[in-house]
C-alpha cells in the first residue's frame, strides 16, 4: 500500500437545510483497494460522501492527494479525479443510455470498451431511456458513467441497494475489477459485499467516526458489530 | 364559417407569439428554477432597437424587417446573459431574491425606457404585405399572423434540434432533471444557465419586434403586458415543458381570441379562468412533470 493517502478528511462537519447532519468526521482513505463506510442508517455516511464532493454544504479540511479540495464547486472536484456512483443510481431518466454515458465522459479517449466489457446489457440498450431500465440496469448506468474515466478515487454510495442477488453479485464483480486500478471510498450496508470486497473500513456513529480498521476485522468482532452496525453478522465455520 | 376560420386563425397566430415570449421562460424555469420577472425587459428593448434598425433601413423593406429580427434576437440575448451573469448568478439558489431581483429589473427598465423613448407608444409600419390579409375559406387573415406562426414553428424546431442534437442540449435535458448531478459529473452547469438565459433572450427578442409589427406599435410596457400571458401560458403548459408550452400557447390564445368575440370580449377573464382551473386540478399543468 501506498504511504500517502489518496483522501484526507479532517474534521468534516455538514449540514442539509441548516440541519448539521455530520458532526465531526476524520479519516484517510489509501490510495489503493476498497475502503467502507459503515454505520447504521441515518449516522451520516451518504452525507460524508456527499460533503467530499461539495453536494451538500460543509466545513473541515478535505484533501485529495494532498491538494486541499473542500473549497471547490463539485464539478472541479470531479474533474480532479473523483468519480460518484451516488445513492439511488440518479440516472437521468427521459435521456438514453447512450446519452446518460455520454455526459458523463471527461476524457479524450473514454474508456468504453471496459465499461462495455463489464456492462455488455448497455451496448445492447443505448437507445433506450434510462427511466425503463430495471433498477440492476439503472445500477449498471451509474457505475459505467463513473468508470469511464481515469478517476484518482471513486465514491460508491450504496450500490447494491435493492437489487436482486444476482445483480448485486454482478456490480460486486465490477467494483472489484475497477479496484484493480482506482482506490474507492465504499458505502454499503450488505456486509457480505463488505467483507468480499473491502480491504479497510471506517465506522461511524452519531455523526462522528466511531472506529477505523481492517474491515475483516470490524466485520469478524460480533460486539462492534452489534454495538455499531446494529447488526449480527453470522459467521461461517 | 368565415368568422370561425378568421377567430381560429388569429388565435394560434397570438399563440405563436405567447410561444415566442414563453419558450425562454419555461427553459430557464426548468433548468434554474428561476422565475424570471425581467423577460418583458428582454422583448421590449429588442422591440424599441428592432424599431431603430427598421427606421433606419427604411421600415417598409423586408431586408430591414429581417435584419430587426436578427437584431433584436441578439439585443435580447445579449441583454438576458448580462441579467444572468450580474444578477441571477450570485443569487443561486436563493429563490425569493432572484423573483425580488427580476422584478426589480423589470421595473427599472419599463422607466429607463420611458426615459429614452418617451412614455407615448411609436408606432411602427413594416413591409406592405404585412398590412395586407390572405383568404381563406372566406376569412382575410392579416399576413402578421402567418409571420407570427413561420417565426414560432422555426424556433420550436431549432430548440427541438439544439435539445435533442447537441451536447449543451443534452446537458439542460438532464440538468431539468438532475441539476446536481450533473454537476456531479463534472460540468460546470453555470454555462448552461447562461446559455438557457442567452437563447431565452434571443426567442424573446424575436417575439418583441414582431408583437411591435403585431400590435404597428412599441412602448415601453409592452413586454409587461405579454409576459403576463406568457407566465400563464408557462404554468398551462407545466413549468418547464417546452412543448407544454408551445401546446398551452395554441389552447390559451384560441380561448382568448373565442370569448373575446363570441363572450363578449371576456377573453382575458376566461383565460384567467383556465389557470386557475389549471391549478386546481392539474397544478403541475398540461405536461409538466410531478415535483
Amino acid at each position: 500500500m501506498s504511504a500517502e493517502p489518496i483522501l484526507t478528511v479532517r474534521n468534516l462537519r455538514c449540514t442539509i437545510g441548516g440541519q448539521q447532519v455530520v458532526e465531526d468526521v476524520s479519516f484517510d482513505v489509501p490510495a489503493t483497494g476498497i475502503t467502507a463506510v459503515l454505520g447504521r442508517n441515518g449516522v451520516g455516511k451518504t452525507s460524508t460522501l456527499r460533503g467530499i464532493l461539495g453536494l451538500v454544504s460543509r466545513r473541515g479540511e478535505v484533501r485529495l492527494a494532498g491538494e486541499r479540495i473542500d473549497g471547490m464547486p463539485t464539478h472541479r472536484i470531479v474533474r480532479r479525479g473523483v468519480g460518484y456512483v451516488p445513492e439511488d443510481r440518479e440516472v437521468f431518466s427521459k435521456l438514453t443510455v447512450a446519452e446518460n454515458l455520454a455526459l458523463a465522459e471527461r476524457q479524450r479517449a473514454p474508456r468504453r470498451e471496459f465499461v462495455a466489457e463489464l456492462f455488455p446489457d448497455l451496448v445492447a440498450r443505448r437507445d433506450q431511456a434510462a427511466g425503463t431500465l430495471s433498477g440492476g440496469q439503472q445500477q449498471m448506468v451509474s457505475v459505467a458513467r463513473a468508470l469511464l474515466n481515469d478517476n484518482r478515487l471513486l465514491l460508491v454510495d450504496e450500490p447494491t441497494k435493492g437489487l436482486a442477488p444476482k445483480i448485486v453479485t454482478e456490480v460486486a464483480d465490477a467494483l472489484e475489477e475497477a479496484s484493480k486500478t482506482v482506490p474507492i471510498l465504499l458505502v454499503e450496508q450488505n456486509l457480505e459485499v463488505v467483507r468480499r470486497l473491502a480491504d479497510d473500513a471506517v465506522v461511524i456513529a452519531g455523526g462522528r467516526v466511531a472506529h477505523v480498521g481492517k474491515a475483516r476485522d470490524i466485520l469478524d468482532d460480533e460486539d462492534l458489530t452489534r454495538r455499531l452496525l446494529g447488526v449480527h453478522v453470522e459467521h461461517a465455520a | 364559417m368565415s368568422t370561425l376560420v378568421l377567430t381560429l386563425i388569429t388565435g394560434v397566430g397570438l399563440g405563436a407569439l405567447y410561444f415566442l415570449v414563453a419558450s425562454g421562460l419555461s427553459l430557464i424555469y426548468g433548468l434554474m428554477h428561476v422565475l424570471n420577472f425581467a423577460h418583458g425587459a428582454f422583448l421590449t428593448l429588442s422591440a424599441f432597437v428592432g424599431w431603430m434598425v427598421a427606421q433606419a433601413l427604411g421600415t417598409d423593406s423586408w431586408g430591414s424587417f429581417l435584419l430587426s429580427l436578427l437584431v433584436g434576437a441578439g439585443v435580447g440575448a445579449v441583454f438576458a446573459t448580462l441579467t444572468e451573469l450580474v444578477l441571477i448568478r450570485p443569487l443561486y439558489e436563493r429563490h425569493i431574491e432572484q423573483v425580488l431581483v427580476t422584478v426589480g429589473l423589470s421595473f427599472a427598465a419599463v422607466a429607463l425606457f420611458e426615459g429614452i423613448w418617451g412614455t407615448d407608444p411609436v408606432h411602427i409600419s413594416g413591409p406592405s404585405w404585412l398590412k395586407q390579409t390572405t383568404d381563406v375559406l372566406g376569412a382575410r387573415i392579416p399576413n402578421t399572423y402567418w409571420v407570427l406562426m413561420i417565426a414560432a414553428v422555426l424556433v420550436l424546431a431549432a430548440l427541438v434540434l439544439f435539445l435533442q442534437k447537441t451536447r449543451y442540449g443534452m446537458i439542460i435535458r438532464a440538468g431539468v432533471e438532475n441539476r446536481s448531478m450533473v454537476t456531479a459529473l463534472g460540468i460546470d452547469v453555470r454555462r448552461s444557465f447562461t446559455l438557457v438565459f442567452a437563447i431565452g433572450g434571443a426567442a424573446a427578442g424575436i417575439g418583441g419586434v414582431l408583437a411591435m409589427h403585431y400590435s404597428t406599435f412599441v412602448s415601453a410596457h409592452l413586454g409587461q403586458t405579454l409576459l403576463i400571458f406568457a407566465f400563464i401560458v408557462t404554468v398551462v403548459g407545466g413549468l418547464g415543458s417546452l412543448t407544454g408550452a408551445a401546446v398551452a400557447s395554441v389552447l390559451v390564445a384560441v380561448l382568448q381570441q373565442f370569448a373575446n368575440f363570441y363572450l363578449g370580449g371576456t377573453g382575458d377573464f376566461i383565460v384567467v379562468i383556465l389557470l386557475a382551473l389549471v391549478l386546481l386540478v392539474r397544478p403541475t399543468g398540461l405536461l409538466g412533470k410531478r415535483a
